[in-house]
Parts: C-alpha cells; structure tokens; sequence
C-alpha cells in the first residue's frame, strides 16, 4: 500500500524523540531533601480545619451518634454507605443505604455521613478512597452537608505519608474544607457547588 | 516510506485555531490596556490580596526550596524521557480501561472530541476549568458542531456569560470586580434572582442554582489534567469549587485533554507537586478538592474514559535546550501575580491563552516566535517571576533568549552594518562623531530622533553628545 498511513502516536512519539535528542533518554536524579517524616499533631489538624470553615468535633467513638444527632435536625434524610458502621447513625434521622440511589435521590438528602481513608494534619485534608465505609464518590458530592468520621490512626503529618497510604488504582477525593472559591476578586468563599457545609468527627 | 524522513520533526502550533495568538501586538493592546482605570484597580487589589496569601502559606513550610528543587529535577526528567513515560501512561490506563488518542495539533485534538461527544449523542458537555482546551479552542469547534459546551468553573461562566475572553490561568475573570460579575449575571444568567446582590457569597450561590441542574442531566464531561502518572495511570485534577467532582463523577463519558508535558513519572511524585500547588496558586494549604482517579471505577463515576494526548507545538519547545524548562510549568499563575507588567496591563493584552511571565515565554515558543515576537520583550526582566516559580522556571533567562530569535526589522541590521563600517574606518569614525555634535545645536537632551528613528526614543531618552570627544580632548593633551 503507498503512504501507509502514519499514527499521530507515532508522529508525536518521533517529533519528541527528535526534540529531546540531546538528552538521550537518561534519567534526571531527584533530590528529594524535603520532609519525608514528620509527628502528627491532631491539634494542628483540628486548626487547619477549622481555619477553612470546616467543624471539628473530638469526641469518643461511643458518641458518634450523638454527635450527628446534634448536627442533623430529627427527621433529617442521611445518605449511607454499604459499609457505615451503624452504631454511628442516631435513631432520629431517616437512613437511605447506598443500594443504588439515583442522583436525584442523592441530591434531595439532608447530609451523608462517611469514614475515611486518610487524614491530613500539615494542610487539613481528609482523603476518601471508595471503601465501603465512605462509597460512591457522588455520596458525598450532592448533599450540601457532609459528615466525615476520621480515626486518630488514619491521621499523617504531611502529604508524603498520605500518598504512602493510599491506593492509586481506588478513585480519591481529597477534601480540605467545604467547597469553596477564590473567583471573585481572589478572596475565599465558602460555598459553591460541592457540600457547603463540612462536620469532622475526630475519634482517639 | 517517504513520510518517515519527515516524521520526526517537531511542530509548532498550526495558525487559524484556538488562541495561543492575538490579534494586534503586546504595546498595542497594552496601552489600551494601561487606559483603563477600573482594570489596573481590579488586578492590583486582586494580585496584592493573593501574593499576602501565597506569601503567608509559602512561609509556613519549611522546606519551601527543597521542594522547589525536586519539582524543577522532576519535570527535567520528564523533558528527558517523555516518549518512554508516555507509552507507560497509555499502557496503564488502556489496562485500566481507559481509552488513549494522540492529536498532533489542536485540529486533531477538536475533532477526536467532537466525535467521541456525537457517538454519545449528546449535544452538551460540561467542562471543568481546562487551559489546554482554550489554547486549542475546543469551544468553538464544539459550537461549530452543534454542541454546547457549558463552563463549570465559576470565573470561567462568569467569562463565558459575559462574552468575554480570560485573562488569568487561574482566575479567568479576575479583570472582574463584584459589581461587574452582578451586572452579568442579572444580563446573561437565565432565572437569575432579580434580586442578587454583589456579595461574593451571593454570586457563588446563583451560579450553585444556575448550574445544579446541567450538572445531573449532561451527561458527557471534557476536563483538562493537572498530573497524569506515568506509573500507575492514575489522572489528578485540582480544584476548589466542586464543579471539577460534578464533572468527573456525574457524566457516563468523561474526556480528558492534556498537553504531553503533564504526565509525572511516579505516584511519589505528587507528593511534591500537591504541596508547590495549591501555595503557589491560591494561597492555600491545599485546595478545597482534588480529584484522582484510574480508568475506569466499575460501579463509581464515568463509565467511558478517554485521554487525549496532546503536542501542539509542544514538541518544537522542547527541542530548544534552552526553551524546554517553559514546559515544567505547573499552571500555577504566581508569576502573573508578582510581575509588574501583568499587574499594571491585565491578560488580554498578552493576546494568548497564556498570559503573564510564562506566558510571554510558552507562547512565542508554542507558535513560533515570529507569530508572538513582541511578547518576550513584554518584560521589565525583573526576575519576580524566577522567585516566585515553585519549578523555579528560569523566565528571565528564557525572555532574553528568546529577544534573540525575534526576528529584526531590515531598518535596524543597516543601522548596524553602517555603525560597523564607519568604526572599521577612524576618519569616517571622527567625522560621524563631529556629526553627532552637531546634534547638540538643534536638539536638547531627551528630545525624540526623527522617523524612522523615532520608534527608539518613544520609550527611552537619547544621550546627550558631549561638547568635546575624547579624541579631541587627547588631542590637546
């Protein structure tokens, strides 16, 4: 066959291969003299929080319940995952187990109530990997309230650790705050279209 | 195969699509630009409220300048082996479920988009905040497909709504002050409260009601990518308002354009990239949300996922030694908000997609300096920007090299080769300088050369020749 035809792969493939000749494939070292270790400071995780609107509660895991009780006014709609504890709902709210909710579902709910994978303590980030006890990632994307339960184990000092813990392949969300914008004349504002409104339940 | 011989040559970005090129000149523009009160007013309260911010959280940490240093050593091996780590990318997500497309240009890049969106049978996309697909003009061709591409992020609706262009990689709109956003949206927003008042709060929550409902009936989403690991597949995007979630969990088809440069080698890498980030650009910690993810999650988001893999001259920045460090840019914008010159003329004046420092150094070498000439010298060489780069980017160096590829009017080399002779000749040299003082009879200090001469003393003032050369004041010695 004349002119075969060519692959834009194989066009970008040789044009890059062509432009970085000179460098002949080799490898560049990385220094990587940053901090890789670091304590964890629960005290410094509950300020950065705070500091971006978010509401810290520290508090047993005994009163889990309560403490959602107190955030969710009686009858409120709670959107859960398959694999929530359910020692962690209060009885006065109505519970909508993830089997498949549609978005609309989804999106007219009062809150969602989830666990974590991991916890940030340098920059206030709470990390949701789709494990059973925090779910779908739209579970906690409709509601405009979001109830995140974090265990002392799962807190690290910096993002380094936090990768360390993490499984790429799972989809991750990484959440500091509520949803906010700097869009308008570059000052913060909390409340776009992700939950406005961010509860940590911080457990021992 | 006769075309293999001519396969291998980098590319710059073709003319006639998408907007790496203005329309008239940096000084034009700029001066225009420079005209407008309200404009110089918004970019200076909006640059000094983010450069206090940055500054703040930048002074927290640190080990600031070592992870400086493991940013800029990351991206120079990604230049060294691109072609390798973008075979593992593809491999990785093809294995994820993930299907990867290679456009050349921004015309192959529009034209794979449009015609995944048409085999869904969608006539709408919703889009998350992309420089790539405004540097290629996606929207228009979209448009010119019969498909309506809806802007998510909030500066870009406000942009979008007003018919207006960017002018800030990050903050589209921050040519905009409160009252301005509220005129356009109570014009351009449909079943905006008459109501609405310029609280920043406010305007955020009519854009939440605008958008909710496109956000749960699209059902085909196009984002760019801040990360793409090599290693694992995995894709990152960095965002604040959650419009980026809603986009990349919402829709059954989700596609993905990203310039070549982007792709890490390692999943350990973003440890380094998630801090310089969000301190850089915003002036947080971290941002409100980061979304990653691996192909396809069976069960959870997307359930089609498509990487377009993009050159678009970025293949002609890289062969230039010297150039090639334009392409570690993160977007990240911290050197449109310190560079004196962005502050006082605002983006548009730039012309490209790329405004700012990395701008005036990406775009000429995007297209072709030819195409961008008057952009490297759109700089005071200041160095703000080399200080405030997290993959400390060296853009005074570039503008300089680049101010030596412009090509030079025919006027200026006769100058030249005429000062050449005349120095080459003493006595032609003495009479030229007995010339010059004569000068001083008919003009005093700071007044302009004639034409064609005069577009040099415009902007700068002209020596005044001494009533004494040196030769003759030797001479009486």
């Amino acid at each position: 066959m004349v002119g075969e035809a060519v692959s834009s792969r194989e066009v970008i493939l040789s044009r890059l291969r062509a432009a970085a000749s000179d460098g002949a494939g080799a490898p560049v070292p990385v220094p990587r003299d940053y901090r890789r270790e670091g304590t964890v400071d629960l005290d410094l995780l509950v300020r950065r929080l705070t500091d971006y609107r978010a509401h810290v509660h520290r508090v047993p895991e005994a009163a889990v319940a309560d403490t959602v009780a107190g955030i969710l006014p009686a009858s409120a709609t709670v959107v859960v995952p398959p694999g929530l504890p359910s020692a962690w709902l209060p009885q006065t709210v109505t519970a909508l187990p993830d089997d498949g909710l549609d978005n609309q579902q989804i999106a007219a709910a009062d809150g969602v109530v989830t666990a974590a994978a991991v916890a940030i303590a340098e920059t206030g980030t709470v990390v949701l990997d789709g494990s059973p006890d925090q779910g779908r990632r739209v579970l906690t994307l409709l509601p405009d309230l979001h109830i995140c339960v974090v265990r002392a184990a799962q807190v690290v000092a910096g993002v380094p650790q936090a990768l360390t813990r993490l499984a790429p392949h799972r989809p991750l969300t990484w959440i500091s705050g509520p949803s906010a914008t700097s869009d308008i004349e570059l000052n913060r504002v909390e409340g776009v279209h992700g939950p406005r409104t961010l509860h940590l339940i911080l457990l021992p | 195969m006769v075309t293999r011989t001519f396969l291998g040559i980098p590319a710059t970005a073709p003319a006639g699509v998408g907007h790496l090129r203005g329309e008239e000149s940096f000084p034009v523009a700029a001066r225009r630009a420079l005209g407008d009160a309200q404009l110089r007013r918004n970019l200076g309260h909006a640059t000094t409220t983010i450069r206090a911010k940055s500054a703040g959280v930048i002074a927290e940490v640190p080990d600031w300048q070592a992870l400086r240093a493991a940013g800029s050593a990351i991206k120079t091996d990604v230049l060294a082996r691109l072609p390798e780590l973008l075979e593992q990318l593809e491999a990785r997500v093809t294995a994820a479920g993930g299907v990867v497309h290679w456009a050349a240009d921004a015309n192959e890049a529009n034209a794979i988009v449009v015609d995944l969106v048409r085999a869904t049978g969608s006539d709408r996309v919703i889009k998350v905040k992309s420089m790539v697909t405004q540097e290629i003009g996606l929207n228009e061709a979209l448009e010119a497909a019969g498909i309506a591409p809806v802007e998510t992020d909030l500066a870009e609706l406000i942009v979008q709504l007003g018919e207006d262009r960017p002018s800030h990689i990050l903050v589209p709109a921050i040519h905009r002050n409160r009252a301005e956003i509220r005129e356009i949206f109570l014009r351009a927003m449909p079943g905006v409260d008459p109501g609405l008042t310029d609280e920043p709060v406010v305007l955020a929550a009519a854009a939440r009601r605008f958008l909710r409902q496109t956000f749960l009936s699209t059902s085909v989403a196009v984002s760019g990518a801040n990360f793409a690991v090599a290693q694992t597949g995995t894709l990152a995007v960095v965002e604040s308002e959650g419009n980026g979630r809603m986009c990349l969990t919402l829709p059954q088809t989700l596609i993905t354009v990203m310039g070549v440069e982007k792709v890490v080698p390692t999943w350990r890498d973003l440890e380094v990239f998630l801090q310089l980030l969000p301190r850089a650009s915003t002036g947080e910690r971290m941002n409100p949300y980061t979304s990653m993810w691996t192909g396809v999650t069976p069960g959870d988001g997307p359930q089609a996922f498509h990487l377009v893999l993009l050159d678009n001259g970025r293949s002609a920045v890289l062969a230039d030694e010297v150039g090639r460090q334009a392409l570690h840019c993160i977007r990240c914008s911290a050197c449109l908000n310190v560079c004196p010159v962005y502050e006082r003329t605002g983006g548009h004046a730039y012309g490209s997609v790329y405004p700012g420092p990395i701008g005036a150094v990406l775009s000429p070498q995007l297209t072709g300096v030819a195409d961008n000439a008057s952009l490297p010298y759109a700089s005071s060489l200041c160095g703000a920007c080399y200080d405030a780069c997290p993959v400390k980017i060296n853009i005074p160096e570039l503008l300089v090299h680049l101010r030596d590829q412009v090509p030079h009017p025919r006027g200026e080399s006769a100058a030249m080769a005429a000062a050449a002779y005349a120095m080459d000749h003493p006595a032609l040299y003495a009479a030229a300088q007995r010339a010059a003082r004569l000068s001083r009879l008919t003009g005093r200090r700071g007044r302009g050369l004639p034409p064609p001469l005069s577009g040099w003393t415009a902007s700068r003032d002209l020596p005044e020749a001494p009533a004494e050369t040196f030769r003759q004041w030797w001479a009486k010695r």
